[in-house]
């Protein structure tokens, strides 16, 4: 990997309420311009890694209590959250969370909070709805009546205007139809080489996360079980059968066949 | 007669709506932004009032330097509250907040009982005197200006959420404060912002209400008038809180004119209990969007 990652997370702890542990020293890059998945089952601690990045934790009673998080070469603990946006890292949260109650545009609007005290970064709500020309007809409506797949498009349309150089996506798939989901993730693609914007994406869903990501970390209780390039990954033995539910021969399998009790992933012995 | 009688009493009332309308705009720009009911705008209200008195009676000050004076003593003990008593409690139930609002009131009670005693005061005189005339209606010329500022403040605040980017800030940190962060808004300055622009409104209506009716430490009772105002008009609606002080005013005007003046509180209850059974969030409050 790269010398001088763009995020650089090294051996971070995090505890909620001050009882929960949920990171137990996690480490993980992303480089400039790629895309990093970060896979896992439900509470691995992936969104959990994504908030303590956008220092959005405190908010949910959250703190690092141990290592460190560098986005740029500088700590992220050092800004609040709003300053972190301002300085190109954007959270796309999970569930979306937009303003329901603001127009399509508004929430955009809201977005451009993201580029003060930045010279020269207008804001382009035109490049928005290049991406997603769906958003530019439903424009002065409530985002609160927009489909799911137009709200999550709206969510990503919202970053895409703070013109970050990292994103953090957190499960741009969830609640949607597989054709909503290839629809988005090629747009997330597309984005990542058109604007040049790295991206950190959290997903369930491996397959489509490896049809896009160069780089791949899966997540089991708070710590990285393994990493590599997503073509190493798609080899793997365990990650074929665990997360992409794939047999060894390659071919699908029936549920029917599935043991996975009998079978102890290799990473944990 | 009758008519004319009827139009002066409805003109009246709308005079003193207006006053309700620009009180309540103070409860809900706080409410809007940061969820919480601040019971103490009746007294941040009546300080205002006390702080016009001691520029312009006490310092000798003109009563435009000393209006001035006032809202900006109302902004500056709003920003000062945010920090220290309000930014503590972010995370807090809002009942503990409410709470803490209370006590805030009653500490500016005493301390305005300490400075300047508990009996009733007069402003000195700083409006024109000379009677409005609306055909043949006769306004009281203190009423009719107090009526002309609160609709100027309460449209300047409407076309500020409308049309700029602060009213966006404060609409997306109202729905969802952890979005807001993650857009790049910075939260605390927006609560700050509202606490600062609703108490020196508040103050400032102080001003305008005192100078009709004098002021008293007691006077803060007047925001409870206006908790009526604002629940009727939605509590997170600017719109609502124009609507519901106009109406309001002139219920209370017409209901002290024919049933006379210990009817007017009945009255006004009765609306606030009927209106709540039918539209529990208000005339113009939001109601969540529900997608199923």
């Amino acid at each position: 990997m790269a010398a001088a990652a763009l995020l650089d997370v090294n051996n971070v702890e995090v505890v909620y309420n001050r009882t929960v542990q949920v990171l137990r020293g996690l480490s993980l890059q992303v480089p400039q311009g790629q895309i990093v998945a970060l896979l896992g089952s439900n509470g691995a601690g992936k969104s959990t890694l994504l908030k303590a990045v956008s220092n959005l934790l405190a908010l949910e009673d959250g703190a690092v209590t141990a290592g460190s998080i560098r986005f740029e070469g500088r700590d992220v603990a050092a800004d609040p959250p709003h300053g972190l946006v301002r300085r190109g890292l954007f959270h796309v949260m999970e569930g979306r969370r937009i303003f329901e109650d603001l127009t399509v545009e508004e929430n955009l609007t809201a977005a451009t909070f993201a580029l003060a005290g930045r010279a020269g970064a207008a804001a382009d709500f035109d490049m928005v709805y290049e991406y997603f020309p769906r958003l530019r007809e439903r424009r002065r409506g409530l985002a609160g009546y927009l489909s799911g797949g137009e709200q999550q498009m709206l969510a990503i349309g919202r970053a895409l205007v703070a013109r970050p150089s990292l994103m953090l996506l957190d499960e741009p798939s969830l609640g949607l139809a597989p054709m909503l989901v290839e629809e988005i993730f090629a747009i997330i693609a597309r984005i990542n080489a058109e604007q040049k914007v790295s991206m950190l994406l959290v997903e369930q869903n491996a397959a489509v996360a490896f049809a896009v990501a160069h780089y791949g970390y899966i997540l089991e209780t708070g710590k990285v079980v393994i990493d590599g390039p997503v073509e190493r990954l798609m080899r793997d033995q365990d990650v074929r059968e665990f997360y992409l539910g794939l047999g060894g021969a390659g071919g699908e399998r029936s549920y029917r066949d599935v043991k996975h009790y009998k079978r102890r992933k290799r990473w944990l012995s | 007669m009758d008519a004319l009688f009827l139009a002066e009493v409805m003109l009246a009332g709308i005079g003193s709506g207006a006053l309700y309308a620009l009180t309540g705009v103070a409860f809900v720009l706080i409410y809007k932004a940061t969820r919480v009911v601040n019971l103490a705008i009746g007294e941040i209200l009546m300080l205002g009032g006390y702080a016009f008195l001691g520029f312009a009676a006490g310092l000798g000050l003109p009563a435009i330097a000393a209006l001035v004076l006032a809202v900006v003593t109302g902004g500056l003990l709003g920003w000062l509250v945010e920090r220290s008593l309000i930014r503590p409690m972010l995370g807090e139930s809002p009942i503990s907040v409410f709470m803490v609002t209370i006590g805030l009131g009653s500490i500016l009670v005493g301390l305005v009982q300490l400075g300047w005693g508990a009996d009733p005061l007069r402003l000195p005189e700083f409006m024109p005197a000379t009677p409005v005339f609306i055909g043949d209606a006769y306004l009281a010329p203190k009423v009719a200006v107090g009526f002309v500022a609160a609709a100027v403040v309460i449209a300047a605040f409407l076309a500020l959420f409308r049309f700029s980017r602060s009213g966006v800030a404060l609409k997306a940190t109202a729905g969802d404060q952890g979005a807001a962060y993650s857009v790049g808004i910075d939260v605390p300055r927006v609560f700050s912002a509202a606490w600062i622009l609703a108490c020196a409104t508040a103050a400032g209506a102080g001003v305008l209400v005192g100078a009709i009716g004098g002021i008293s430490p007691t006077m803060g009772v007047f925001g409870l008038s206006v908790l009526v105002v604002v629940i009727i008009g939605g509590l997170d609606s600017i719109a609502g809180a124009l609507v519901g002080g106009l109406l309001i005013g002139l219920v209370e005007a017409l209901a002290g004119a024919f049933l006379g003046g210990e009817y007017k509180l009945v009255v006004t209850f009765t609306l606030l209990l009927l209106l709540l059974m039918v539209r529990p969030y208000g005339l113009f409050g939001t109601h969540e969007i529900e997608r199923l």
